[in-house]
């Protein structure tokens, strides 16, 4: 059987005018899965989405007075899933405890984590002693 | 940010001439809404025609100028969301907050 596995290892400035860039090869790569049997519009808008918001996070609490550094994304598209895996080296934060946004309330922020936790069928983040990783999977079948 | 403001009648148009309204640019949106808001105009109005992509920093800066409408006792609107843009305010469930028109002259019309 053909080997459709794609894997992608990224480095970029960690600097929000990157932003976009990595949003657009989430598109594309959504429009190389043929094997994706949902709507390939929508998947691409939400890979673009997902990318955004992680890297914004890593952006702002990844690595605090380090203006030189990157962030690293890994993106890995199997056979039946795809992941996402970005990596930053700030203190960390505990992903089961920021709470989904209250509706009925309007602040400014507070809604990336929850559209990451919409979008994707598992989503968790690991603190290590060298760095942390946010890691989102996406079913494909 | 490439942003440009119009009055047309009351109301005060701001046009996003941008794909992308993310974390790199939506604080300018944000300063220009409660610049307009702290000068004392009072309606105003988001086109965002060309507006393809929105993330959580975007619809914070719409929910910060939200928020100046109601300080000021004015209005914010927003008209012609691209469906995808679209999608994103009823995931966050911010349709029931604002007004949304499916086009700027429609919003000028109420």
């Amino acid at each position: 059987m053909e080997n459709r596995n794609i894997e992608l290892d990224i480095k970029v400035p960690n600097h929000t005018k990157y932003l976009s860039l990595v949003g657009r090869i989430g598109e594309d790569i959504a429009k190389e899965i043929d094997r994706y049997l949902g709507d390939r519009e929508s998947l691409a808008y939400q890979l673009n989405l997902v990318l955004t918001e992680a890297m914004t996070n890593a952006i702002k609490y990844g690595a605090p007075d380090s203006s030189d550094e990157k962030v690293h994304i890994l993106i890995n598209v199997g056979e039946n899933e795809l992941s996402i895996r970005i990596y930053d080296c700030g203190q960390g934060f505990d992903i089961n405890e920021i709470p989904a946004p209250d509706f009925e309330k309007l602040e400014d922020r507070g809604r990336g984590i929850f559209l990451i936790r919409s979008l994707m069928d598992s989503v968790k983040y690991v603190k290590g002693r060298k760095g942390n990783v946010l890691e989102m999977v996406k079913q494909l079948h | 940010m490439n942003l440009l403001t119009e009055q047309i009648q009351n109301t005060f148009v701001i046009h996003i001439n941008e794909e992308r309204l993310d974390a790199h640019n939506s604080s300018d949106l944000k300063l220009e809404v409660q610049k307009l808001f702290e000068s004392g105009n009072l309606n105003l109005l988001i086109d965002m025609k060309d507006v393809r992509f929105i993330d959580s920093s975007g619809l914070g800066a719409l929910v910060s100028g939200f928020k100046n409408a109601t300080s000021a006792q004015g209005t914010l609107k927003l008209s012609s969301l691209q469906p995808q843009v679209k999608s994103m305010f009823e995931l966050t469930r911010l349709h029931r907050v604002f007004e949304i028109f499916p086009s700027a002259a429609d919003a000028l019309r109420t």
